[in-house]
């Protein structure tokens, strides 16, 4: 379907006007609808994401996080940039530098001020970590070719049984 | 179809009441936390084991939270999928959690636990989506409500949190307070009087953006669009909700003075155009749900602008979530075609106003 007023982008908007009982459409494309003032989508989109990073990333000294794997998930920033999403928690200090840079590009800001959060003393939760858990790690970093990593876990794994 | 609706608390429609400021022109104040367990890969890269027992974790710490006896838990990785679409039309679960989109199937471990005005997404994007749903204009109550989940949980179940960035979200737009605040909001006067493209930009401006009432999808159906805070970092919870509040305000004033306008200049077309549209629904044999929603709309309007009087609020709600295709099936018991859904949606509607005549 192309664009209501160019004729030429592929739509991706449909503005539904009505007035009483009628009903028009008014479909646009990505530039018209933005010369119309009308935002296309609510979250920054994925490519938008994976997008900003990479200019993060070309204004950064090399060598920096690229090379950086996650040794909770093993996640590399090459994952987030395809996929959008971060692997695991840990993935922030993984890539810190980065995420700091892209967090104040998105956010205009990198700094949390919001409620600060005290996570419950042990005690109160009781969990360590099970030999469940470390099988699913153990897997992960199996399938992503983190043969040294693999190696560590089993090792704890084996302390755990 | 085994899910049985009238089990939830106020079978989840609560918000659809109609009460709260502004009601006739915001429908729904919704308010969300996102949250994350620490040790555990986020919900799309964990293995399914992991996601059971970020489940088993979350629901161990349920009975702690105030007002949680009367909630339900319902697994949704276990459901079909006209269940989980229903359970989505409702505005329960979110297309992710329902696993709708055929490159996002529904995960192991998704599981939504649904008290009265509020609800625990598990295994969304991230592990946990605290969210509190209310009818009308009402976000102080809205938040201190899953405020307090969100202490309950948080005192039970450690979250991810990092002293400088906040709390750590899959996706880096939702990290700090995770926080996503959004009003669904009926603008009619704005679309007939051309005025909306300005307003919208206008708001994209001041930090906040928009999109149609069924989320992901960009379409706008019916004039209705969800407003909602576009960053989370750097400000706190209180500043990034009383800036949403102050926009909106504004929105709703813009919208009152179009009706104004539109009545003043051009009254007794309007008037005849809503009164259409009423005709239209309470006499159609046959609705899409496209057409149920903008005729809804023109309805809606009217009602608000005191033209049509005695149909309340709270019944065009109501059409808005039980005339779409998942309902109409759940209520006729088995699945129907399109055909079959414009009949039974036509019926349906032609019923509900049949009940309530206008004066
Ligand atoms: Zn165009
Ligand atoms: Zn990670």
């Amino acid at each position: 379907m192309v664009c209501d007023v160019c004729k030429e982008g592929d739509v991706v908007i449909d503005l539904t006007q009505v007035e009483g009982a009628e009903v028009r459409h008014l479909r646009l494309c990505e530039k018209c609808a933005a010369e119309r003032g009308v935002e296309t989508s609510l979250v920054v989109p994925k490519q938008q994401v994976t997008e900003l990073l990479q200019s993060v990333h070309q204004h950064m000294p090399a060598a920096s996080d690229d090379a950086a794997r996650c040794t909770f998930c093993s996640s590399t920033l090459r994952d987030f940039r395809s996929s959008g999403r971060l692997g695991c928690p840990h993935c922030y200090s993984a890539f810190e530098k980065s995420l700091r840079e892209l967090l104040r590009r998105v956010h205009g800001n990198s700094r949390h001020v919001g409620h600060r959060y005290v996570a419950p003393s042990e005690g109160d939760v009781e969990r360590s970590v099970t030999a469940g858990e470390l099988r699913d790690r153990l897997q992960r970093a199996i399938e992503s070719e983190q043969f040294e990593m693999a190696a560590d876990i089993r090792d704890k794994l084996r302390g755990l049984e | 179809m085994t899910l049985d609706l009238s089990l939830l608390p106020s079978g989840g429609v609560q918000w659809l009441d109609a009460s709260g400021e502004h009601a006739d022109i915001v429908l729904s104040t919704r308010i969300r936390l996102a949250r994350n367990v620490e040790g555990y890969a986020f919900a799309s890269r964990a293995r399914d084991g992991e996601r059971l027992r970020v489940l088993a974790q979350v629901r161990d710490a349920i009975p702690g939270v105030t007002g949680s006896d009367d909630g339900v838990m319902l697994r949704v990785d276990e459901m079909e999928a006209g269940e989980r679409l229903l359970l989505h039309e409702r505005h329960l679960v979110s297309r992710e959690l329902a696993g709708l989109d055929a490159q996002h199937p529904v995960r192991s471990g998704a599981a939504v636990f649904l008290a009265r005005q509020s609800s625990i997404m598990i295994n969304e994007e991230d592990h946990l989506r605290l969210q509190s749903l209310r009818s009308g204009f009402a976000v102080s109550e809205a938040f201190s409500e899953v405020e307090a989940i969100d202490r309950e949980i948080g005192a039970r179940v450690p979250y991810a949190y990092h002293p400088e960035f906040g709390y750590l979200t899959a996706c880096p737009t939702n990290t700090g307070t995770g926080l996503r605040a959004s009003v669904l909001i009926h603008l009619p006067g704005l679309v007939l009087t051309k005025e909306i493209g300005k307003v919208l930009a206008g708001l994209q401006q001041m930090g906040l953006t928009y999109r149609g009432l069924y989320g992901e999808g960009s379409e706008v159906v019916g004039n209705f669009f969800q407003m909602s805070n576009q960053t989370t970092l750097g400000r706190s919870e209180e500043e990034l909700l009383d800036h949403l509040v102050r926009v909106v305000r504004h929105v709703v004033e813009r919208e009152e003075e179009s009706r104004r306008v539109l009545l003043r200049d051009a009254g007794y077309i309007i008037e005849d155009k809503l009164w259409r549209a009423y005709g239209t629904l309470r006499y159609a044999r046959s609705l899409t749900f496209e057409e149920a929603m903008n005729f809804l709309s023109g309805v809606r309007l009217a009602v608000g602008l005191n033209l049509i009087a005695g149909l309340s609020v709270y019944t065009l709600n109501k059409l808005l979530i039980f005339s779409q295709s998942a309902h109409l099936a759940y209520t006729a018991g088995r699945a129907l075609t399109e055909n079959e859904a414009n009949l039974a949606r036509a019926k349906f509607v032609r019923k509900a106003l049949a009940e309530e005549p206008d004066k």
